[in-house]
Formats: C-alpha cells, sequence, structure tokens
C-alpha cells in the first residue's frame, strides 16, 4: 500500500535563456506509516524534491500519485487543498508569522480547513498540540520570544494541526544545536510509532538516517540509494 | 460554512491591520477626509436649498410678473422693458379675463432719492401701482394708516405708503404719518406705513420701498426721465409728458407752492380723461390663485395679451411673463449646480483617498510576500488571499467613512453654529458615502488583493 508514488519526476529550472536540471528523473514508492530519511549533499536537489512532494511546487515532468490521487493535474486550488487536508510540511527555516503568538500560529492552517470548527474547538485542538510539543506555558509567545527548538516545534506543532496523514520536514534540525535535534527527532519517532503518521524528512546527519527505518540518497538529481523500501518490491 | 469563512477572513483581517494600527490609521485618513467633505457638502447644499425653498415659499410664490418686449425676437434682443408694449388697460383686461389670476397691480418704477427734512433715501423699490398691489403680494395689513385708493389714482393725487426701512431711515423713530416727502421735488403725503416683510430671495430688503399711484409716479415723478431715456419712444406719450413737465417745472421754480392751477374735480376727470391709450406701465405683477394653477394663469394672460395686442400666430410676444417658479428652479439649480460642483471637489478626494489605499496594500502585498506564501503553503487558495487582502482594504476604507461620516456632521453642525448657514443632515449622503467607501475599498483594493492572490507559495516563500 503506497501513499507516495512517484513516476519519472523531472524538475528544470530556467535561469535566463539556460536551463538547470536539478531532479533528472526521479521514480520512488513511499508506504503507508514509513518513516523515511533523505539524504544528499548541498544542491542535490532535495529541497526541490520536498517541493515537489508537498504539493508546493510543480514538476516539469512526471506523474506523483499521493494517497491514490494524481497530484500532476490538479489546479493551485486543488493544490491547496491538498496541502491543507492531507499534508503537514516542516520548514528548514520554521516560517512562523511575525507578531503572532505560537497560539495563532498553530491555529493558522484550520483558517483555511474545509472541515466545521468553532473558535472553541480550533483553540483547543492547537493547545493540546502546543502542549504535546512541551511548549504549553509559551502558548502565547511570539515567534521573536521562543528559542529556535521552540519556533521549530511551534512549527510542528502546526503542521499536525490538520491531523495529515503524512508529514515533511525539510531539515527541521538544521538549525537546532544536537540536544534539541535529538529532542524534536524522537518527537518524529514517536509521531511514526504512535500515529502510523508516514513521515519524510530530510537530514544531514548520518545518526538520523540510520535511525530511520529507511534511507533514501538522492545525488545530482537521482537517487543513487534505498529507492525500493524494505516492503516494496521493485 | 461559506460564511463561517468569511468571518474568519475579517477576523484574520483585522489582526493584520492592528498589527500595524498607526499606517491603517495614516492611509484611513485619505477616506476620512473624502467622506467628511461630501457629507458637509451634500448637507450645506441641502440646506441652502431647502433654505431658499422657504424664501421663495415666503414671498408670494404665486405670483407672475409681466414685462414688456421679447427677449429676443428675430434674432434681435432688446431686452425686457426696452419697448412699451403693456398698458394699464392690458392689467384691466387680465383681470376681467383671466379666471385662473386672483389679482393683477400695473407698476411703474422709478429710482430716485426721497427727502424728508435733512435727511434722504434712495430706496430699492419706488412703485406706482394701485391699491391692488397689496393683494397681489399678499401685504394686507398695514401698520398704520391706510392704502391709497382709486380715486388717488384717477387723480394722480400726491400721496404715498412707506415700508418701514424707509420709514427708519427718513424718520429715525417719529411718525410719518402726514408728513410730506419730496421725490424729485414732487411731494408726497405720508398716508400709510407698511408691515414689515424682510428680504427677498435675492437678499433685497422688501421694506425699502415706497408706493404711490401709478398716474402720481408716472407723470409727476418719471415723466421727464421716461422721455430722455426713451427718445425712440412713441411721439403718442408725448402729450402726457408734456403735462407732467410742465407741472414739474412749476414745482421747481417754486418749491413748496401749491400748483397754480386747481386740482380738477372728479367731474372735469371724467370729461377730460387722461390719455390712458396711449400709456404705458413698466410692469405688471399678477397673482394666480394657487401654486397649482400658475401654468393655467400663463395660459389665459398670453391669450389675453396676444388677442390685445393683435399679434398673428406665429408672431412673437411682445411681453413676457415671469413666474417665480422659473426663478425658484433657476435659483435652486444654480445652488444645486454649486453642491455638485463642490461635491465633485469631494469626491476627487475620496478618489485620492482610495489611491492612498492602493499604495498601501501594494506595499503591504509586496512586504507580507512571505506570510502569503506561508498562508498558501498551509493551505490557502488563491481566492482567500484575495478576499483577505480586499477585505483589509474595505475594513479600512468602511472605517474611515465611519469616522468620516461622524466627523463630517460634527463639521456641518459647527458651521451651522458659527456661520449660521443652513445645513440639513442627509440620509443620502450619508448611504452614499458609506456606499462610496466600500466601493472605493473594493475597486483600489482589488488590484493588490489579486497581485497577492497571484503569487506563487514557493517563490512568495523564497522572497526576500
Ligand atoms: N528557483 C530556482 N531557480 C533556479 N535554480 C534553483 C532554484 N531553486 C533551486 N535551484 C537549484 O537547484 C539545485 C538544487 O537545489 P535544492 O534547494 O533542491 O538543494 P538542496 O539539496 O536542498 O541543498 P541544501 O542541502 O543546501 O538545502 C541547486 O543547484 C540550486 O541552485
Ligand atoms: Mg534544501
Amino acid at each position: 500500500m503506497n501513499v507516495i508514488e512517484l513516476h519519472n519526476i523531472c524538475k528544470t529550472y530556467h535561469v535566463g535563456e539556460l536551463d538547470v536540471p536539478v531532479l533528472k528523473g526521479i521514480t520512488l514508492a513511499v508506504g503507508r506509516g514509513e518513516l523515511v530519511a533523505l539524504t544528499g549533499a548541498s544542491g542535490s536537489g532535495k529541497s526541490t524534491l520536498m517541493n515537489i512532494l508537498g504539493c508546493l511546487d510543480r514538476p516539469s515532468s512526471g506523474r506523483y500519485v499521493l494517497d491514490g490521487q494524481d497530484i500532476s493535474g490538479l489546479s493551485a486550488d486543488d493544490r491547496a487543498h491538498v496541502r491543507n487536508n492531507k499534508i503537514g510540511f516542516v520548514f528548514q527555516n520554521f516560517n512562523l508569522l511575525p507578531r503572532t503568538s505560537a497560539l495563532e500560529n498553530v491555529i493558522l492552517p484550520l483558517t483555511y480547513a474545509a472541515e466545521h470548527l468553532t473558535d472553541h474547538q480550533a483553540t483547543g485542538r492547537a493547545l493540546q498540540l502546543i502542549e504535546r510539543v512541551g511548549l504549553a506555558d509559551r502558548a502565547h509567545h511570539e515567534p521573536s520570544q521562543l528559542s529556535g527548538g521552540q519556533q521549530q516545534r511551534v512549527a510542528i506543532a502546526r503542521a499536525l494541526v490538520n491531523r495529515p496523514s503524512i508529514l515533511f520536514a525539510d531539515e527541521p534540525t538544521g538549525n537546532l544545536d544536537s540536544r534539541t535535534s535529538r529532542e524534536v527527532l524522537s518527537m518524529f519517532e514517536q509521531l511514526n510509532r504512535e500515529e502510523g503518521i508516514t513521515i519524510i524528512l530530510v537530514t544531514h546527519d548520518q545518526e538520523v538516517a540510520r535511525h530511520a527505518r529507511r534511507a533514501i540518497h538522492i545525488s545530482d538529481g537521482v537517487i543513487v540509494d534505498g529507492q525500493f523500501g524494505p516492503g516494496a518490491a521493485p | 460554512m461559506i460564511p463561517f469563512r468569511i468571518l474568519r477572513t475579517i477576523r484574520t483581517a483585522l489582526k493584520a491591520l492592528r498589527r500595524n494600527p498607526m499606517r491603517a490609521a495614516l492611509t484611513a485618513l485619505g477616506i476620512i477626509i473624502g467622506v467628511a467633505a461630501v457629507i458637509i457638502m451634500m448637507e450645506i447644499g441641502k440646506g441652502s436649498s431647502a433654505a431658499i425653498q422657504r424664501t421663495i415659499a415666503s414671498m408670494g410664490a404665486n405670483n407672475l410678473l409681466i414685462q414688456p418686449g421679447t427677449a429676443a425676437s428675430g434674432g434681435v434682443s432688446f431686452g425686457s422693458g426696452s419697448v412699451m408694449t403693456l398698458t394699464p388697460d392690458d392689467a384691466e383686461a387680465v383681470r376681467r379675463e383671466c379666471p385662473a389670476v386672483r389679482a393683477v397691480a400695473p407698476m411703474v418704477r422709478a429710482r430716485t432719492q426721497v427727502i424728508y427734512g435733512n435727511r434722504n433715501w434712495v430706496p430699492f423699490f419706488i412703485f406706482g401701482t394701485t391699491p391692488d398691489y397689496l393683494e397681489v403680494r399678499e401685504w394686507t395689513s398695514l401698520a398704520a394708516g391706510e392704502m391709497f385708493t382709486d380715486s388717488d389714482i384717477r387723480n394722480a393725487s400726491k400721496v404715498c405708503v412707506l415700508g418701514q426701512t424707509l420709514v427708519r431711515e427718513l424718520f429715525a423713530g417719529a411718525s410719518p404719518m402726514g408728513k410730506e416727502v419730496r421725490v424729485q421735488n414732487v411731494s408726497f403725503r405720508v398716508i400709510g406705513v407698511l408691515t414689515m416683510k424682510g428680504a427677498n430671495m435675492m437678499g433685497m430688503d422688501q421694506d425699502d420701498i415706497l408706493l404711490a399711484p401709478w398716474t402720481t409716479v408716472k407723470y409727476r415723478v418719471t415723466g421727464t426721465s421716461a422721455q430722455t431715456a426713451n427718445q425712440s419712444t412713441s411721439s403718442a406719450s408725448g402729450q402726457s409728458s408734456g403735462v407732467s413737465q410742465s407741472v414739474n417745472s412749476l414745482s421747481k421754480l417754486y418749491p413748496g407752492q401749491p400748483s397754480l392751477y386747481p386740482v380738477p374735480s372728479a367731474s372735469q376727470q371724467a370729461n377730460t380723461p387722461l390719455p390712458v391709450r396711449f400709456t404705458n406701465v413698466d410692469q405688471i405683477l399678477t397673482a394666480a390663485r394657487s401654486g397649482a394653477e400658475i401654468p393655467l394663469a400663463l395660459r389665459q394672460i398670453t391669450q389675453v395679451l396676444r388677442e390685445r395686442h393683435r399679434l398673428r400666430p406665429g408672431e412673437p410676444d411682445d411681453f413676457n411673463i415671469r413666474d417665480m417658479t422659473e426663478m425658484s428652479t433657476t435659483m435652486s439649480s444654480a445652488s444645486k449646480l454649486m453642491a455638485n460642483l463642490l461635491l465633485s471637489v469631494a469626491l476627487i478626494s475620496l478618489v485620492v483617498g482610495g489611491v492612498g489605499i492602493m499604495n498601501i496594500m501594494l506595499v503591504s502585498v509586496t512586504e507580507r510576500t512571505r506570510e502569503i506564501g506561508l498562508r498558501m503553503a498551509v493551505g490557502a487558495r488563491g481566492r482567500d488571499i484575495l478576499r483577505q487582502f480586499l477585505i483589509e482594504a474595505v475594513v479600512m476604507c468602511l472605517a474611515g467613512g465611519a469616522i468620516g461620516i461622524v466627523l463630517g456632521q460634527g463639521v456641518s453642525k459647527l458651521i451651522t453654529f458659527l456661520l449660521r448657514w443652513p445645513t440639513e443632515t442627509s440620509i443620502a449622503a450619508i448611504v452614499s458615502s458609506v456606499v462610496v467607501s466600500a466601493g472605493v475599498g473594493i475597486i483600489f483594493g482589488f488590484y493588490p488583493a489579486w497581485k497577492a492572490a497571484r503569487l506563487d507559495p514557493i517563490e512568495a516563500l523564497r522572497y526576500e
């Protein structure tokens, strides 16, 4: 049962007259409930791939099937809907709204959710997640009043607030010290183990990659290792 | 579900505005000033036109003024009063034959000094007329004495009735009754004083008036001047002018002396009637029975006068009739024009305010590109972003509009209080300001909002 299927995904940027091919035919399948680490050198195209997986960007060619739904042909609005309902995304640089409390930041995706929630329910759900990431006493702090690790935990709570089935994290520990990154990573492991959320995370840390049950290595726009998961047949 | 989403978007917009209250306030200032200006202009315009209506009503709105001459005939413009086509008999015929006319008064006008003792004054109106003048003007009661009579007119008696202003200027508080005032060296005995009427709608003092029998004014006062002023006029009037000239020259020789000739008795008068056939009057003032009968009265008067003047069909009228509705529409259209002019200036300031909003919204969209990218990344669709920025603009405009309405009302009240200008609260102004300010918000907020909605999430997130 694959939740993600990529078929020969290519991405080419156009800088002026110049074509910059970044992804050169990625074929990949990820099963439900997997925890996958994506590694590769800087500039190898990890973020580009993550943005395509997170429905933020569109591939130049190839087919992307998410949860049985073909994403490649969707309109911008439909992709927004998919982002809101099925996907949680944790950015490398947090991307929290400045001058807005942690609680408000976590509620943000609910503002655009199709499901009907009262204010009270929305706040309740957000507070519950904030508590879960260990920031119950910081709910009303603004990002500028939080440490890097705390900000990243707010970002994780925000990614989870719509109860997505898949979580993408682009270098979630890139800006954190080793102790906080271990905390964040164990939180991901816990989410994967207890909630069965499929998680794909980009990391440079070999330790982290070893922790994951599956590691995909990308180099120069192609997958060189881990294309096929432990359960998936070629 | 959809309204709920909109409610959330409104709250989001309010939060965004609250994050930068100073900028929002300054942006709204353009709208505040614009809306306040619109409100003030509309209220002043409405107040002044209401004041004009009231004045017109108070000065006998049903009056019709017949003047000789056409405004233009065959391309040649004579101007009113330049030809002498109206006679006292015309006035009599209008009275007799026009059922829609309530009262008629022929009028002879003069403009000269009135002297009493060592005081003198040039009243605005010296009218030679008939007793019916008071009825035409609905000026029924006198403050003192009584009006001259028809026999005074036949005899060209040197009697007069004065308005309050003239009394004040000449007599300074003393009673004028029975005193003699001089008009071009003709002595008039004061037999009555009019009640106060105040200014008319042109701002002219209606109490600055001297009324006398029209025959007296015609033959004794304006006789000479009329002939010199109108040398081209028919020699037919020469006879009457001759008479009055001799009277005047005698008065000049012996001022204050009684007339050398005995005053003709009524029977003498009847045997040698005044040459009324050749006499013209300057104007005929009539009153229609009611405002509704003004058009009917106009038609009847026109018919009677055309018949009497033997005008063939197709020939232009040799007279013109001015009614107060014409005047009042002229006045109110003039004030409406002024009000519209002011209003368009005010609307321009609203547009300038709108451009200010657009400018700020564009800056805001650029400044918040990352925020827009993030909102899109967590599931906002283009139209959610569009709505958010549009609502921000509309909220700013509506808030500005509300403050503008309060400010405008306050200022127009202040204007009434300080300058005594009439203003009137205009619901239309308030409603249209709300509509216009929301419209300004939508129109000028749309482009920035549309620009924001079209952003690509990944590019927006990458924006530095
Ligand atoms: N918008 C863009 N326009 C042109 N080229 C781009 C654009 N975005 C990325 N690239 C190029 O694509 C390549 C891959 O970039 P990407 O961000 O995916 O790398 P990465 O693997 O995430 O690296 P890092 O580990 O440093 O984050 C880079 O060589 C980069 O120059
Ligand atoms: Mg990257």
